[in-house]
């Protein structure tokens, strides 16, 4: 790993100031992607600026129902939270879901959201990459691509977005709080993470003079009765093959309110718009989830080793939805 | 370009109650710092990418993979490490189980699993649910919470079953609910 300069930022607009003077100057908190990333030269910054001790630890109520949870809030503590696992449960299981319990204690919300992809073509610096090195081509395309996007990708790149939190996030309609150079502004988390389309060398729309310092929920009821999926190769400790985040609400057998999001499947968390528009106001049955994840599917496109996923992925949403469906039932 | 000075910075980390003041570079991981600046060698480098736990080691009674951390940013904080987990001569009771149940064979992963296994009961008490609790408002210590919440230490000599025996027998009724 190169060596670097570190420094301890001491409130916002000191942490705003260090990235905006020094280009090549990145945000520390848990770590545990940055440094890995470091350790294999991929990420090079010649100084870090140590977030941690920015008061954004908390998770606080807002005013209307929602909740603020601060961008340092450890994965560990916020899966914990009680507030948060009677009210979006389905965050709570997504981040269970994920990493290992150390790396849980040390990662971050602010982190979790800017973790980079873990494909292996990405990782290995004698492949061709066009997201290490825009133009240089993908190797992925043609190599073992298991792990890879099936949505809303392009020539230019397949990987996905590695995150289980995220995903839960999307779900809730969360709204990323940033402070920059030119102050605070909101961005939905759906339009956080970008596709790759010609610019796969770009992850996220946070500006670099950007920090984050928060992760807001609007509120949402019906995400009393929620939960997230995840298959994968492992019991743990294994990234999603594809995933799902549900949130469902029925009366009289009819679906009031419903929000899925998918995992696995593409280079952002994947906020299945379509399959809701078909099922909100629907019948609740298996004909209605299965035309619902159908929809949702149809634009989706496999390669070699990862065609099976387009199936899974239909399935997944389908036991999600009938499992919220007796949840529902018994209460 | 001519050749760049490594700069250094001086640190204070506080390991198993003792002070160490150490002269080193912020790219220095907390597993380096102590294996290397300080000599204490029971924490071992298995991946050194997070995804062995053999590095493992407790920060405030948390459980953090210290490949991933960079020592400068852990002063301040009460650091312990395998070497720290014993009562002077006395084993800590988990240490005794794993000789007891065969826990391990090679030993590299073991600092890493004791340590994690310590802090994973703490957390337990705590009320941390995991992956296989689900939604559920309340679970027991069975095997299938040991092995989730122990997910992130590998053994490759397959030492699990003894892994798990000694977490149960020594931790099973203080986790009792």
């Amino acid at each position: 790993m190169k060596n670097f300069a570190y420094a301890r930022a001491e409130n916002v607009a000191a942490a705003i100031q260090s990235i905006t003077l020094n280009s090549n100057a990145k945000f520390l908190a848990g770590g545990t992607n940055l440094v890995d990333l470091m350790r294999e030269n991929i990420e090079q910054p010649d100084q870090l600026v140590d977030v941690t001790a920015l008061p954004l630890s908390q998770v606080e109520e807002l005013p209307g129902g929602g909740v603020r949870i601060g961008a340092l809030v450890k994965n560990s503590h916020l899966a914990a939270n009680q507030i948060i696992r009677e009210r979006y449960p389905v965050l709570s299981e997504a981040i269970l879901n994920g990493a290992s319990g150390q790396i849980r204690n040390m990662a971050t919300t602010s982190g979790n959201l800017m973790q980079r992809t873990r494909c292996y073509y990405f990782y290995d610096g004698a492949a061709r990459c066009n997201k290490r090195e825009p133009g240089a081509g993908c190797d992925a395309l043609e190599g073992f691509n298991r792990y890879h996007a099936i949505l809303g990708a392009s020539e230019h790149c397949i990987a996905t977005h590695p995150s289980d939190m995220c995903v839960a996030l999307a779900a809730l309609d969360a709204t990323v709080q940033v402070t920059g150079r030119d102050g605070e502004r909101s961005i939905p988390l759906v339009d956080f993470h970008r596709l790759p389309e010609d610019t796969p060398q770009i992850d996220t729309n946070l500006r670099a003079d950007e920090l984050i310092t928060s992760v807001d929920l609007p509120a949402l009821p019906a995400a009393k009765n929620s939960m997230y999926r995840k298959v994968r190769d492992r019991a743990s400790y294994a990234f999603a093959i594809i995933s799902v985040a549900g949130v469902l609400e029925v009366e009289d057998d009819t679906i009031k309110n419903v929000r899925l999001a998918l995992g696995g499947v593409a280079h952002k968390p994947w906020r299945a718009f379509a399959a809701e528009k078909l099922l909100m106001g629907a019948q609740v049955n298996e004909e209605t989830f299965k035309a619902a994840a159908a929809a949702e599917l149809e634009p989706a496109r496999g390669y070699k080793y990862n065609s099976f996923k387009i199936e899974l992925a239909q399935r997944a949403i389908v036991t999600v939805l009938k499992t919220l469906t007796k949840k529902e039932d018994s209460k | 370009m001519g050749t760049r000075e490594a700069k250094t910075v001086s640190i204070n980390l506080k390991i198993n109650g003792a002070n160490h003041n150490l002269q080193i570079e912020p790219r220095v991981s907390l597993l380096d710092a102590l294996r290397e600046y300080i000599g204490l060698t029971g924490t071992k480098k298995g991946c050194d990418q997070g995804a062995c736990g053999a590095c493992t080691v407790l920060v405030d009674g948390e459980r953090i993979n210290s490949c991933l951390a960079f020592a400068v940013q852990y002063q301040g904080r009460e650091i312990t490490t395998i070497e720290g987990v014993a009562n002077d001569d006395q084993l800590h009771a988990l240490q005794a189980a794993f000789i007891e149940s065969d826990g391990f064979q090679c030993g590299y992963c073991t600092p890493g699993q004791i340590c994690s296994a310590i802090a994973m009961v703490a957390e337990f008490k705590q009320g941390m649910p995991s992956a296989v609790s689900g939604g559920a408002l309340d679970w027991e210590f069975t095997d299938a919470e040991i092995k989730e919440r122990m997910s992130g230490n590998l053994c490759r000599c397959g030492a699990y079953v003894g892994i798990v025996e000694a977490i149960r027998d020594t931790f099973g009724k203080e986790a009792a609910r």
